[in-house]
């Protein structure tokens, strides 16, 4: 477990390389979202989440469900670098025959809980597999990773009313809020907000963090774990496109990949970020 | 009329009068209790119909094993796959018109593309949900669900056959989607006739004609085949499976006597007379007619009246079949 801010930042800007490189290996797919949930990312697997690479079967692990199966290069770029496969396979990124598909598909990759893309659903599938580990007297939590956007989907709702009846206090759901989707601004496609409101009215605990705010969100999942009765909310507000200047706040960057051109600006600007990190100069 | 007598079929096999009757859905709430006693690793999951769909006589048996969604179909077969993720055996239950007929990016996404092993339960299916017209009368769930990937389809014929099809997927791992009708039907399977996932049945051996059909439906196909008896001799099959379709069963008959038929309460595009034109057409091209809901909605009205309005009961289906001289296309018979 790695608690230290700046081990955790080191690797988020590790995975940020990373998954930009297999973006532009790919040509296409998406970087705005990806980038905005890295630090998230890093924690769940190198600090929050009971899991093992090593036996992705076993049956205590903690569950990550991607519900917005659009962001997954950085799920794999986390999962490389957490050792479940190599960074080369990770350049194979939606290549005829890779294991590492355009959206995440279970059956394709050990360690992937579900396969997901289309929206709305990764709540329900994470608490059905909640109410089963209550059933079951199991011990691990269920993270279920859902976008902004994805919350203007019926699926979802319906997810959230069924948590809460079942009082699925094993299941945490982390929202990145960044504000985006593909046709432009959350709040002028479909408004949400007020979202602690909203979700309290529907019997979640609700918890508001910076998701890019390492002890932030280490701190959130602790009082999640601790909350009874309820599932949890993490509300993570995060900025898509983060690390890169070009690509931050920007829904354009939503569903496309780099160029070689902009590849090679967005990692000068990651390395220089990287060397501030190393030289204990740079502002979390 | 070639009874066959390794089916061990119901005595008075002829005759509704003395035939028992029972709906489809009672055979499955009576055996998903039984199949729920031997593992319990099966759950069970409703959208408000519980009672509709006789799940509730497994949320009285196992209260914990049982979940209550509320009328929200998506959530139903989503939250079905976590529980298969997480090593369950969920049985989820609505009226087919709302699961597979609501949720089917769900059911392909997250249950067939995604490899879990949820059955999907869709009760009411068919014009014989009567009064409540026709949003509630499924006639296109097959279609959408037998063209999916991995998922098996199950159509039982009769009350003891959906007790026994209940049985046969609780212990396989495949998603499967099984029909069942509201409306009760003669029972002309017992409890003595086999059931195998993906082996059709011919019932009655037949040389002019193969009718073949599903579901409570089939029995008036039965009868028609007993009213055409001694002008027509009928074969008649239950394609109580539809997926995995019963290739070896259904290209032998077609060889045999020439001549298909079709029979169903769904539309007759993309139905079981979709799937078996598909498979003679490739396998051994056989003159074909299809019977069933010719690309319409149906309407208010009771069960047995809709299937006579609509040509569906065993005197049209004796009337239509006689008109279509298959005598006269015997040349046209496959010599192998």
């Amino acid at each position: 477990m790695i608690t230290d801010r700046k081990e955790l930042a080191l690797i988020a800007n590790t995975i940020r390389q990373d998954l930009l490189r297999a973006l532009n290996t790919a040509g296409s797919g998406h970087s705005g979202g990806p980038l905005g949930m890295a630090d998230i990312f890093t924690v769940l697997y190198f600090q929050a989440m009971k899991h093992d690479p090593q036996n992705t079967d076993w049956d205590e692990r903690d569950r990550l469900v991607l519900s917005n199966g659009h962001i997954c290069p950085v799920l794999y770029a986390t999962m490389a670098h957490a050792g479940y496969f190599s960074v080369d396979e990770l350049m194979t990124l939606r290549q005829l025959g890779s294991r590492i598909q355009g959206h995440p598909h279970r059956s394709a990759l050990p360690g992937l809980e579900t396969t997901s893309g289309p929206l709305g659903s990764g709540l329900s599938q994470g608490s059905g597999m909640a109410w089963a580990a209550k059933l079951d007297g199991k011990k691990h939590t269920v993270f279920v990773l859902t976008s902004d956007g994805e919350h203007q989907e019926g699926n979802h709702w319906e997810a959230v009313m069924f948590a809460a009846k079942y009082k699925l206090d094993n299941l945490i759901q982390i929202m990145d809020r960044n504000f985006i989707q593909i046709e432009g601004n959350t709040e002028e496609v479909m408004p949400l907000d007020p979202i602690k409101e909203k979700y309290e009215a529907f019997n979640w605990h609700v918890i508001e963090v910076n998701g890019h705010h390492y002890e932030e969100i280490i701190s959130a999942i602790t009082e999640a774990k601790a909350v009874k009765g309820k599932p949890v909310l993490i509300n993570a507000l995060t900025t898509p496109g983060k690390g890169v200047s070009f690509m931050e706040g920007d829904y354009k960057w939503h569903g496309k990949p780099p160029s070689a051109e902009e590849l090679e600006k967005a990692l000068a600007e990651l390395q220089q970020v990287r060397t501030q990190i190393e030289q204990d100069q740079y502002d979390y | 009329m070639q009874i066959n007598s390794s089916l061990h079929l119901a005595e008075a096999l002829w005759d509704p009068t003395v035939l028992k009757s029972g709906a489809t859905r009672q055979g499955f709430g009576k055996a998903l209790v039984e199949a729920a006693k031997r593992d319990e690793r099966i759950v069970g999951l409703c959208a408000d119909l519980t009672e509709s769909t006789q799940m509730h006589l497994f949320a009285e048996a196992f209260p914990e094993r049982f979940a209550q969604v509320g009328v929200a179909e998506q959530n139903l077969v989503t939250v079905a796959s976590g529980m298969a993720a997480a090593g369950k055996i969920p049985f989820c239950s609505s009226y087919a018109a709302f699961s597979p007929g609501r949720n089917w990016e769900q059911i392909r996404t997250t249950i067939c593309y995604n490899d879990r092993n949820v059955k999907m339960v869709g009760s009411h299916a068919g014009l014989s949900v009567g009064p409540d017209g026709a949003t509630h009368q499924a006639l296109e769930d097959i279609a959408i669900t037998r063209v999916l990937p991995n998922m098996y389809v199950i159509v039982p014929a009769d009350v003891e056959q959906a007790y026994a099809a209940t049985l046969a997927i609780a212990q396989d791992t495949h998603p499967t989607y099984l029909r069942l009708a509201r409306e009760k039907s003669p029972i002309f399977t017992t409890s003595e006739t086999p059931f195998e996932i993906g082996k059709a049945q011919v019932l009655v051996e037949g040389t002019d004609v193969t009718l073949i059909g599903a579901g409570p439906m089939l029995y008036e196909g039965l009868r028609a085949a007993y009213l055409l008896g001694g002008k027509i001799s009928v074969e008649v099959i239950n394609l109580h499976t539809i997926k995995p379709f019963d290739v070896e069963t259904v290209v032998a008959s077609a060889r045999k006597t020439g001549a298909v038929v079709t029979l169903e309460e769904h539309q007759i595009n993309g139905g079981i007379g979709g799937a078996v034109a598909e498979v003679l057409a490739e396998h051994a091209p056989t003159k074909i007619h299809r019977i069933g809901m010719r690309d319409c909605f149906g309407e208010s009205g009771k069960a047995a009246e809709l299937w006579k309005h609509f040509g569906l009961t065993a005197e049209s289906i004796a009337q239509e079949m006689s008109v279509l001289q298959f005598a006269d296309d015997n040349d046209s018979k496959h010599s192998t």
